[in-house]
C-alpha cells in the first residue's frame, strides 16, 4: 500500500460513496473519515444512528446486547427469554463465552437454552400467564439464585409487562426477579441493549451484599466477557499480582460477585461501550472510580497493570506488578519475535464491535502489523474521538428512548477511595480518571476510519486494498475468505482463545502467524480462472 | 358471494345496523353470514337471541390446531350463519393479531367456499381501523365492499374519514372499495344533509338514513333485531330499505378521504356554527 494513505484513502472513500442514492451518499459519508489522531485537528465521525435500510449492517438487536452480551455469561442466573422460541435458540452459547464453576456444588446455568416459546395464541391472549409458568418451572427445577427475563419484539408489541411479572413472581419464590425490556427493536443496534442491561443489574443486583472481604488491593473488571477464556488468563494474572478481583462484568462471573461488586475500590473498564454505564453509576452512587484499562496486547497488559499499581500506589504492589511483568514478558518476547519476523509491515482491517476494533490494534503492532482501516458496528462518538465530545454528542430520540437512571451518592454506602489530595497528585502526574481518548487517537494519520461499515464497502475495501487480514464477524467471514483473504473472528475468536493477557498474547501470535502466513489464499481461485483453458482446433 | 365489511366509530351502531341489515336479507330469502370481528364477541347477539356463541379463538384456544367449523359456527334467525372470532380480554395480548388468526382459520375451515351457498359474508369490525389486525377484513381482498356507519356527530366523522384512508390504502392492492355510507340518525341538526355533503366529498353515497327510534333499543333489549322482534314497526321497513339498497348497489369507490380542515369547514357549514 502506498505511503501516502491520506490520499489513497481519499479517492477510496469517493468511489465508496458514489454508488449510493444522494441522501444516502450524504448519510455514509459523516461515517467515513481520514483520521487524524490530533484532538485539535481530529475530524468528527457520526455514530449511534440508524441505519439506512437497505443496507448490510453487522449489527445486532437490542435484545441481542443485553442478554446476549452482558446478562448472558452469567453462570448462576437463569435467563428466560420470553418470546417466539429463535429468539433463545440463536443466542444459546454463540458467544463463546467460557464459565468455571468454582465446585461441584456451584451452578452452570449457561449451557441451557430458557424461552417461553411463545406461540400465536399467546401473541393473542397475552404471554403473561404462560411467562409465570416458565419463572416457576425454572425455579423449581434448578434452584436459582436469581432469575432474568428479557422482553423480546413481540412482547413490546402486545405489551406484556415483564417487570410485573418479575415482581410477583419475586415474591412469590423468595429469590430476585428482574425484568430486561430489551425489545430488539428498541434503539439502532446492541448498544441500547448494553445500557438497558447496565441500569438493570444496577438496580436489582449492584449492591446487595455488603459483606467486604479481607484482601488489600479489591477491583472489578469491566467489559470483559471472557470470550475464548480471556477472563481466566486475567484472573490468574491479577492473581499473581495480589489483586483482589470482587466481580468481572460479565465474563467467568457469578450473580454473587456481582451483588458485592461495591466494595472494591477501583473499577478497571475494558470494553468502555458495553459497561461505561455501571462505571459511572458505580462512581457517583459509591465513590468507585474508574479507570480504562486494556488487557488485549503484552504492552497493554503491562501498562494496564501497572496503572492499578499506580492507583493504589502501594510499593509492594508496585514491586509485585513489576516482578509478575518481568517473569511473564520473556516467553512472550520469544514467540512474538518469531512471529513478527514473518508479519512485519503487513496491514490490517479490523470492522468490528465497541472496542475490539481499538484493543486489537494493540496486539497488532506487538507484531509489527498496520491497522490501515477500522470501525466499530455499534459504538458512538466517544468510543472513537474520547470521552472529551460526549458534552458535543448531541442526544436523539433513539438514544431518549432508552431509560437514563438517575443516581445519586448511598447516605451510608458511599466512601472516598481516595483524598481529594492524592487524586490532586495522581492526576498531575498523567493519571486519567473517567476517561478513555477512543480509537482515533490511538490510530495512524491518515488511516481510514468508517462506523458501521455496509457489506458493500467493506468488498470494496477489501478489492482495492487487499489488506493480509481482515477481522471481523460470523456474518463476514466467508465473504472475505472467498475473496483470498484471511478473516479472523473477533466476536469468537473462530475455535480459538483466549488472546488477552500475556499467554493470550502468545496465542494472538501464532494464530495470526498462521493465518496470514498460510500458502493456502493463493489457492483460492481455480487454475481456470487465472489462466484461459487451452484452446485446440482439429487437424483437417 | 358478496363480502362485506362494516366499519364506523365505536359505538355508534355498527353491530345493531348490521344484524338487522343481515336479517332482512335474510327475510329475503339471501343466505348470510356474520362474522363478528370484535373481542368482545357481541356481533351476533341479535340473531342468536344472546350471548351464546364460543368464539373462534376460544375454541382455537382449548381445542389446539384441530378445530371443526360446527365448533365455531351457529344458526340465528332466519338461517342466517353466526361467527365470532373473539379475542383476549381488555388491555391483553393482541387483538388486531387475533381477527388475523381467526379469519386465516375460517379460510382454512372453508368456511367461504362455495358448498355453502353463501350469497353474503358480513364483517362487523370493532371501532376505527387502529391497527393492522383490524384492516383484515379489507385486505388481501376478504372483503370487497365496506359500508361504513356514520352520524352527523363529529367524532363519527372524524372515524369514518380515517377509515376512508384505511380503504385506500388497501384499494390498489386487494381492489376493495366503498359502498357508501350509513348514517345511523344521532338527531344531530342538518345531519341528513350533512352526511349526503360528506359522502359526495368522499366521492361516495349516502345509502340510507337510519332514523332515530326507541324501537331499535326495546328489541335489543329482548335480544332480538327489530325485524324479528316486531316485524310490521315502521323502523324494521327502514331496515329492509337498507337491506334493499345494499343488494341493489352498483355504486363502489375507492373514497377520496378530506383533510381535517375540510371536514371541519364543512361541519361549520352545516352544523355547530348554524
Amino acid at each position: 500500500m502506498s505511503e501516502n494513505l491520506a490520499e489513497v484513502f481519499a479517492t477510496t472513500r469517493e468511489k465508496l460513496l458514489k454508488v449510493y442514492p444522494t441522501k444516502a451518499a450524504r448519510k455514509r459519508a459523516k461515517h467515513m473519515v481520514i483520521n487524524d489522531p490530533n484532538p485539535e485537528t481530529m475530524p468528527e465521525i457520526e455514530a449511534n444512528v440508524r441505519t439506512i435500510p437497505g443496507i448490510i449492517t453487522q449489527r445486532g438487536c437490542t435484545y441481542a446486547g443485553c442478554k446476549g452480551v452482558v446478562v448472558g455469561p452469567i453462570r448462576d442466573i437463569v435467563n428466560i427469554t420470553h418470546g417466539p422460541i429463535g429468539c433463545g435458540f440463536y443466542s444459546w452459547l454463540t458467544r463463546r463465552n467460557q464459565t468455571k464453576p468454582i465446585d461441584d456444588n456451584d451452578y452452570n446455568l449457561m449451557n441451557y437454552c430458557f424461552s417461553t416459546d411463545m406461540q400465536e395464541d399467546d401473541i393473542v391472549f397475552g404471554g403473561e400467564k404462560k411467562l409465570r409458568q416458565a419463572v416457576r418451572e425454572a425455579y423449581e427445577i434448578f434452584k436459582p439464585k436469581a432469575i432474568g427475563i428479557f422482553a423480546t419484539c413481540p412482547v413490546g408489541l402486545i405489551g406484556d409487562d415483564v417487570h410485573a411479572v418479575a415482581r410477583e413472581m419475586k415474591e412469590e419464590l423468595g429469590i430476585n426477579v428482574f425484568g430486561f425490556s430489551c425489545e430488539g427493536y428498541k434503539g439502532v443496534s446492541q448498544s441500547a441493549g448494553h445500557h438497558i442491561a447496565n441500569n438493570q443489574l444496577f438496580k436489582h443486583v449492584i449492591g446487595l451484599d455488603d459483606t467486604v472481604r479481607d484482601s488489600k488491593y479489591k477491583i472489578n473488571l469491566l467489559g470483559e466477557y471472557n470470550i475464548g477464556g480471556d477472563a481466566f488468563e486475567i484472573e490468574r494474572i491479577l492473581e499473581k499480582c495480589g489483586i483482589d478481583l470482587i466481580a468481572t462484568f460479565s465474563g467467568n462471573s457469578s450473580y454473587d460477585y456481582f451483588a458485592n461488586a461495591h466494595t472494591a475500590d477501583l473499577n478497571c473498564v475494558m470494553c468502555h461501550r458495553s459497561i461505561n454505564y455501571v462505571a459511572d453509576m458505580m462512581e457517583v452512587k459509591y465513590g468507585i472510580p474508574w479507570i480504562k484499562v486494556n488487557f488485549i496486547g503484552a504492552e497493554s497488559t503491562a501498562k494496564s497493570l501497572r496503572k492499578i499499581a499506580k492507583y493504589f500506589g502501594d510499593p509492594e504492589l508496585t514491586e509485585r506488578v513489576e516482578a509478575v511483568i518481568a517473569e511473564e514478558m520473556p516467553e512472550v518476547e520469544k514467540h512474538r519475535a518469531e512471529a513478527r519476523s514473518r508479519c512485519e509491515g503487513k496491514t490490517v482491517m479490523l470492522f468490528v464491535g465497541g472496542s475490539r476494533a481499538h484493543h486489537y490494534q494493540d496486539l497488532f503492532s506487538e507484531l509489527g502489523m498496520k491497522t490501515v482501516a477500522a470501525g466499530y458496528e455499534f459504538a458512538h462518538r466517544d468510543d472513537y474521538e474520547g470521552r472529551r465530545v460526549l458534552p458535543k454528542i448531541k442526544i436523539d430520540a433513539d438514544s431518549r428512548n432508552i431509560e437514563e437512571l438517575t443516581v445519586e451518592p448511598d447516605p451510608e454506602r458511599y466512601r472516598f477511595r481516595k483524598t481529594e489530595a492524592e487524586v490532586a497528585e495522581l492526576k498531575a502526574q498523567g493519571f486519567e480518571f473517567s476517561d478513555y481518548e477512543g480509537m482515533m487517537a490511538q490510530m495512524a494519520k491518515g488511516t481510514l476510519v468508517i462506523d458501521d461499515i455496509s457489506h458493500y464497502e467493506m468488498e470494496k475495501l477489501i478489492a482495492y486494498h487487499k489488506p493480509d487480514i481482515f477481522c471481523a464477524g460470523i456474518k463476514e467471514k466467508y465473504v472475505i475468505q472467498k475473496m483470498g483473504v484471511p478473516c479472523k473472528q473477533l466476536h469468537s475468536y473462530d475455535y480459538s482463545g483466549p488472546y488477552a493477557g500475556f499467554r493470550g498474547a502468545v496465542n494472538f501470535y501464532h494464530d495470526i502467524d498462521r493465518l496470514v502466513n498460510s500458502k493456502i489464499w493463493n489457492y483460492i481461485q481455480a487454475p481456470w480462472q487465472k489462466s484461459p483453458e487451452l484452446i485446440a482446433t482439429y487437424v483437417k | 358471494m358478496r363480502k362485506i365489511a362494516i366499519y364506523g366509530k365505536g359505538g355508534i351502531g355498527k353491530s345493531t345496523t348490521t344484524q338487522n341489515t343481515v336479517a332482512a336479507l335474510a327475510e329475503m330469502g339471501k343466505k348470510v353470514m356474520v362474522v363478528g370481528c370484535d373481542p368482545k364477541a357481541d356481533s351476533t347477539r341479535l340473531l342468536l337471541g344472546g350471548l351464546a356463541q364460543k368464539s373462534v379463538l376460544d375454541t382455537l384456544r382449548d381445542e389446539g390446531e384441530d378445530v371443526d367449523l360446527d365448533a365455531v359456527m351457529r344458526n340465528g334467525f332466519s338461517g342466517t350463519l353466526c361467527v365470532e372470532s373473539g379475542g383476549p380480554e381488555p388491555g391483553v395480548g393482541c387483538a388486531g393479531r387475533g381477527i388475523i388468526t381467526s379469519i386465516n382459520l375460517l379460510e382454512q375451515l372453508g368456511a367461504f367456499e362455495e358448498d355453502k351457498e353463501l350469497d353474503y359474508v358480513f364483517y362487523d369490525v370493532l371501532g376505527d381501523v387502529v391497527c393492522g389486525g383490524f384492516a383484515m377484513p379489507i385486505r388481501e381482498g376478504k372483503a370487497q365492499e365496506i359500508y361504513i356507519v356514520v352520524s352527523g356527530e363529529m367524532m363519527a366523522m372524524y372515524a369514518a374519514n380515517n377509515i376512508c384512508k384505511g380503504i385506500v390504502k388497501y384499494a390498489e392492492a386487494g381492489g376493495v372499495r366503498l359502498g357508501g355510507l350509513i348514517c345511523n340518525s344521532r338527531k344531530v341538526d342538518n345531519e341528513r344533509q350533512m352526511i349526503e355533503e360528506l359522502a359526495k366529498r368522499l366521492g361516495t353515497q349516502m345509502i340510507h338514513f337510519v332514523p332515530r327510534d326507541n324501537m331499535v333499543q326495546k328489541a335489543e333489549i329482548n335480544r332480538k333485531t327489530v325485524i324479528d322482534y316486531d316485524p310490521g314497526h315502521p323502523q324494521a321497513d327502514e331496515y329492509r330499505t337498507l337491506a334493499k339498497r345494499i343488494d341493489e348497489n352498483d355504486m363502489f369507490v375507492i373514497p377520496k378521504p378530506l383533510s381535517i380542515e375540510a371536514l371541519e369547514n364543512l361541519l361549520i357549514e352545516f352544523g355547530i356554527a348554524n
